[in-house]
Formats: structure tokens, C-alpha cells, sequence
């Protein structure tokens, strides 16, 4: 052994001593592995949210993990974001065609999954909102969600013994403002990255995982039928449409109530078609139970609606997506490719309190 | 001895004329700043306005009481004879005005010494900055104030109530206020939409000031620009509006009307020149 690998072998030895020593702290005196903050996928394009003015950190996520989880967010401290955006659901309601809030209200539209909202331009099934710093106050402010006020949830979490302290490891300030609430619950909304599905891994040509036959089939056939509205990779154009499903009871009028434009009746935001698997039942209220359902409704049951989207058109009064058994069999083999399971069970999203 | 009686003399009546003069006094110097202040003074037509006790009529024939006003000035901007003009910077150019809470009524402002004879701003937020981040958003726009309790923010439809207006009517029947109180409720705002164009409630008041008196500003003195707001205006403007009819206007296109209203309710009665600071308020 020459002069020169015996210092390599020193240099080894004193690293694996230092990893060792390192690895013998507390865990909240490291960096977890895990945490690399905000990474966009090599598939996806640039992200819409400005991350320069409001940069994740591990400490920023942390705080906006915890109050995510909190309900000190509602009026009597009983329902948090997570209440109704459940991790494991892809962050929706699973089950509820509508979800019930404080005191057991019932709102009038579905929980929509917490996903990917780096690349969104707006905000909830109207899109009433065009800031992710924006988006909290809703919930929080919503009679039949939170029925708090955000000056009332500021007040509680500076008279709280830990979230002062919290705040300043986050932000360099004790002082809870509005701003800094909100960034924190955007970093931990922006960290909801979904893009470890089978679909992705095939895009981006990892080694060892391919299509089927039948996902490849659906695949195509998505490009046919679908592919106008859910566009890749984020699988909406977060346009508004009107999908034929008609008005329902409450007569929810969708984009309209934010533009009051007669044309904007009915139509509700495209929603993605990424882990649909975990987030039934479907449409802006719930009302379709199962993909298949849904299947069924753009193949026969398309009504002729005010707004009706020019797509689902076609010559001969003919309304719809024309698909036979087989082609619904490969469209579902398809979908199932977009599910990730990684997304739904990854340990960071977890309440750590 | 003489001389110096005479020179008393001298001062004293410099001092009275210089004190008399509502006008003159020394040439502006823009180098220099001094005090504006715009006070807001609520009225109900030819009547004060108390608010919660007393009672109106509109136009329409309907009685009324007015149990909560308020409202957004921003963007404020002062001409002179000249032509020039004072922009007040935009981040300290927002200012919520509530009938309930004096202090609002008073908006004190440092601006380089001129005589003004025109005043602008909005009623309202400009579009701009109902769309900045939230880091832009503090003071009075701040969506977690209490905005003089109240809240003055849509929180599901991003953007800032420009003007809140709520009483009680006995036109208002069981229809028009299902809780039985008798209520009418006008929340408008509507800046335009972000991506797609909607309603846009932002007005701009111009407020000729040659007349009734112009603001001469000079440092270490206030100019204060006295007007009177006439809420009567929100129901007897361009339109004639019926409680009965109308008892809750809030994000829907007669807003509209309401807006096109209130935007006549400013008028200028009288400027004092060259007011000391202290005491500011009347």
C-alpha cells in the first residue's frame, strides 16, 4: 500500500467518525436528508408562484406543517386544514361529496386535493382567488369552514407559548404578521409536489419502468378524448368549463359568481386527473362516486347545458366522448398510471405535533 | 422711547394683517412641505348624520337610519393653478374613513408647500395594489385588520370592499331581510378582475378647490380642506334607489348603481389657511 492510498484510507476513516458523530445528535440538530426544499420536477415546467419572494425553508415548512395541522385556524378550535384536506386522500375529503365544517356545517362544493399548486394560476372551483398567499383566508373566514377571522387566529398564535418562537426560527421575527402566516402555509402547500406517479417516471425515461399495453392504448386515447382540457403534465389547463353536468339543487353557478358574466355560468375549474385514485367522489359537488361514473357521464349522459364546452360538441347534436368497453378498460389503465402513491404516504406532510 | 412705541406699533400690525390673511402670506416654496388636512364630515342631506339614531328619508319615499359607514380614500394627488401636480407616495396614500371612529374622519397628509386648487383620489383600492403580494398589504389593507370592525376584505373573491354602508329601513319586509331586522347591507367593491374583466367599481373624485377656498400649504402651518359627505347621495345620486327594492348589494352588477352614487356624495364647503399644528383635529 503506497503513501497515497493509506491517506485516502485516513480521509475515509475520519469521514465515516464524522458521520457517525453527526448521525449521534438529535435529529432536530440536522438537517433530515429528506428535506431539499422546493424542486421542480425534471418534467414539469417553471412554477408559477414566485418562490424568490417567499423561499421554503426547512423551518418555514415546519411552521406551515404545523399550523396546517392546527385547529386552533377555526373559531373553537376544532377544525384544521387537515380536517378536511387529509394526506392520504391527496390531501381531499375522502368520501364526502361536500365536506362538513365547524359545528358539522356542510359547505356546497368538494374539497379539492392540496397538489401541484406551485403551477396554479387560481384558486378553488371559481377560481376566485389568484395568490396562494391569498388562499387561507377563505377557509378560515368561511361561516361553514373555519368561521374564524384572521385578525382572531394572529391573536391566538402570539398568546401562544410556542408559535412566537416558531416564527422567529422561520422568519427571523417574532412578530406574527399576516404575511408571515400565510407564507408559512404556502411553503408547506408548495412542498405538496405530486410527481412521482408511474406516468411521470415513464416521462422522464427512469430505467426499468414502462407502460403496458393497455396503459399505453389509454394513453393514446387520453390524448384523443381528454387531452383538450387535462393537459400535461399537471393534467388541467386550469381553464373554467361547462361539462354538461347541469345545475344541482343549490344551483351553484360556478366561475360566474366571480366574473358575473352570463357566459361563465356553470363553469367550474378543470380539476387534474392526478391521483384520482384517492380522491372520490368527483365534480365541483361530489355527485359522480367512482371513475367509472365519470367515464359513463362523459359517454352518454353529457347534457345540453347553457355553457356547454365547444369539446364535448360534435356534428349531429352528438354530446360527449365516444369510447367503446375496451377503449374505457385502456383509458382506466391509463388513469391508474397517474396515481402516486409516494405523494400519499410520504412521511414529511405528517403531523409532527 | 418714541421710536421704540413705534416700532411696537409697526410689528403689531404686520402681526394682525399677516394674522387676518386668508390669502397671500409668503410664496410657496417646494422645497419645504407643510400640512394638509382633508376632513370628512358626514351628512344626510341638510342634516348631520347620527349615526344609529338618526332618521332619513331617501328619495324614494322610504325612512332610514345609517348604523355603519365606511370607506377607503387612496391615491391622492394635488394640482396647482400652474398646471403642476403632488402625487402622495402610494405606500402612504390609504386611508379608511369611518363615521363611527373620529380620528378616521381627519386624513393628515405632508406635502411641499403650493396653493392647491384641485384635490383627487379614489374611492376605493386601485387595481394595482388589490393585486400586489401580501407584504404590500398592511396598515388599513391589511386582510387580517379589523378594518375598524368590520371586515373590509372578500376573502373568496380576492379583493377589498371599497365602501360598506348598512342600516335599518321599515320599507325592508320579511323578503328583502329574511332575519326580521328590517336591514339593508351595501358591501361594494369590484376592482376590475385579475384575469378576466368584471365589475370595476373604482372611482375617482375630482374636487375643485378655487372655489370654496384654495389650499395654500405652507411648513409648519395646516391647510385643512373641510368636506361634507353626503350619504343621502348613495340612495338620491344619478339613481334613484329603493331599500324596498335593493335591501343588499354587494358583488353583483347593480353594485354599480350604488358606486355611480356615492361617487357624487364629496363636496368641498371651505379651506382654513395657515391653521397651527397642534389641535389638529378641528
Amino acid at each position: 500500500m503506497n503513501r497515497q492510498q493509506t491517506g485516502v484510507r485516513q480521509v475515509v476513516v475520519l469521514c465515516l467518525v464524522l458521520a457517525c458523530a453527526m448521525a449521534c445528535n438529535k435529529a432536530a440538530d440536522v438537517a433530515p436528508a429528506w428535506f431539499g426544499g422546493f424542486r421542480k420536477p425534471a418534467n414539469f415546467p417553471d412554477p408559477v408562484y414566485d418562490l424568490s419572494a417567499n423561499p421554503v425553508t426547512k423551518e418555514g415548512f415546519e411552521l406551515g406543517r404545523r399550523l396546517f395541522h392546527d385547529p386552533l385556524l377555526s373559531r373553537n378550535n376544532t377544525i384544521s386544514c387537515a380536517s378536511c384536506h387529509i394526506q392520504s386522500s391527496a390531501f381531499t375529503h375522502h368520501g364526502h361529496d361536500v365536506s362538513h365544517g365547524i359545528d358539522d356545517r356542510l359547505g356546497v362544493r368538494n374539497a379539492q386535493p392540496i397538489m401541484n399548486l406551485a403551477w396554479s394560476r387560481t384558486f378553488f372551483w371559481d377560481g376566485g382567488v389568484f395568490h396562494l398567499d391569498m388562499l387561507p383566508v377563505a377557509p378560515i373566514e368561511n361561516p361553514v369552514e373555519m368561521d374564524e377571522t384572521l385578525a382572531n387566529v394572529l391573536t391566538k398564535l402570539r398568546q401562544h407559548k410556542q408559535y412566537p418562537q416558531l416564527f422567529e426560527k422561520a422568519f427571523g421575527n417574532s412578530e406574527i404578521t399576516t404575511a408571515n402566516f400565510l407564507k408559512a402555509l404556502s411553503q408547506f402547500m408548495l412542498m405538496a409536489v405530486s410527481s412521482n406517479s408511474k406516468y411521470d417516471k415513464v416521462m422522464r425515461g427512469e430505467a426499468g419502468v414502462a407502460f403496458t399495453g393497455d396503459e399505453q392504448a389509454g394513453y393514446v386515447l387520453y390524448q384523443q378524448h381528454c387531452a383538450g382540457c387535462h393537459v400535461e403534465p399537471l393534467f388541467t389547463d386550469q381553464s373554467f368549463r361547462d361539462n354538461g353536468l347541469g345545475p344541482n339543487p343549490v344551483d351553484d353557478r360556478g366561475r360566474y359568481e366571480i366574473t358575473l358574466d352570463n357566459a361563465d355560468r356553470y363553469r367550474f375549474k378543470v380539476p387534474s386527473l392526478r391521483n384520482l385514485r384517492y380522491t372520490a367522489p368527483y365534480m365541483h359537488d361530489g355527485r359522480l362516486l367512482t371513475l367509472d361514473a365519470v367515464i359513463e357521464h362523459y359517454r352518454h349522459e353529457v347534457r345540453e347545458t347553457l355553457n356547454l364546452d365547444p369539446l364535448l360538441r360534435h356534428d349531429g347534436g352528438l354530446r360527449g366522448i365516444t369510447l367503446s368497453e375496451t377503449d374505457k378498460g385502456q383509458l382506466l389503465a391509463f388513469l391508474e398510471t397517474l396515481n402516486d402513491a409516494e405523494f400519499v404516504t410520504n412521511p414529511i406532510f405528517r403531523n409532527e405535533n | 422711547m418714541k421710536a421704540i412705541s413705534h416700532l411696537i406699533l409697526f410689528c403689531t400690525t404686520i402681526l394682525l394683517c399677516t394674522s387676518c390673511s386668508k390669502e397671500g402670506g409668503p410664496a410657496p416654496d417646494q422645497s419645504r412641505t407643510g400640512n394638509l388636512q382633508l376632513k370628512f364630515d358626514h351628512i344626510v342631506g341638510g342634516k348631520k348624520l347620527q349615526l344609529g339614531t338618526g332618521e332619513y328619508t331617501n328619495g324614494d319615499g322610504e325612512l332610514f337610519t345609517i348604523d355603519m359607514l365606511k370607506y377607503y380614500i387612496s391615491n391622492i394627488v394635488l394640482h396647482d393653478a400652474a398646471g403642476g401636480e403632488y402625487v402622495v407616495p402610494q405606500d402612504e396614500s390609504y386611508y379608511l374613513v369611518d363615521a363611527s371612529a373620529v380620528e378616521s374622519q381627519f386624513v393628515n397628509i405632508e406635502v411641499p408647500e403650493g396653493d392647491y386648487t384641485q384635490l383627487t383620489f379614489i374611492i376605493g383600492v386601485d387595481s394595482l395594489r388589490s393585486t400586489m403580494p401580501i407584504d404590500h398589504r398592511t396598515g388599513v389593507l391589511d386582510p387580517a385588520g379589523d378594518h375598524l370592525s368590520g371586515g373590509m376584505y372578500w376573502s373568496w373573491n380576492s379583493g377589498y370592499i371599497f365602501f360598506k354602508m348598512e342600516g335599518r329601513s321599515p320599507a325592508i319586509d320579511l323578503t328583502g331581510d329574511p332575519t326580521g331586522q328590517h336591514r339593508y347591507r351595501y358591501h361594494i367593491g369590484g376592482f376590475g378582475g385579475y384575469d378576466t374583466p368584471t365589475v370595476n367599481n373604482i372611482k375617482t373624485i375630482e374636487i375643485d378647490l378655487s372655489r370654496a377656498g384654495t389650499a395654500n400649504v405652507r411648513s409648519g402651518l395646516s391647510s385643512n380642506i373641510h368636506l361634507f359627505v353626503d350619504a343621502s347621495k348613495v340612495f338620491n345620486g344619478a339613481t334613484t334607489v329603493s331599500l324596498a327594492a335593493h335591501p343588499t348589494v354587494m358583488f353583483g352588477d347593480y353594485s354599480q348603481v350604488i358606486a355611480n352614487n356615492y361617487q357624487t356624495m364629496f363636496a368641498h364647503d371651505h379651506t382654513h389657511n395657515f391653521e397651527t399644528i397642534s389641535g389638529i383635529h378641528e
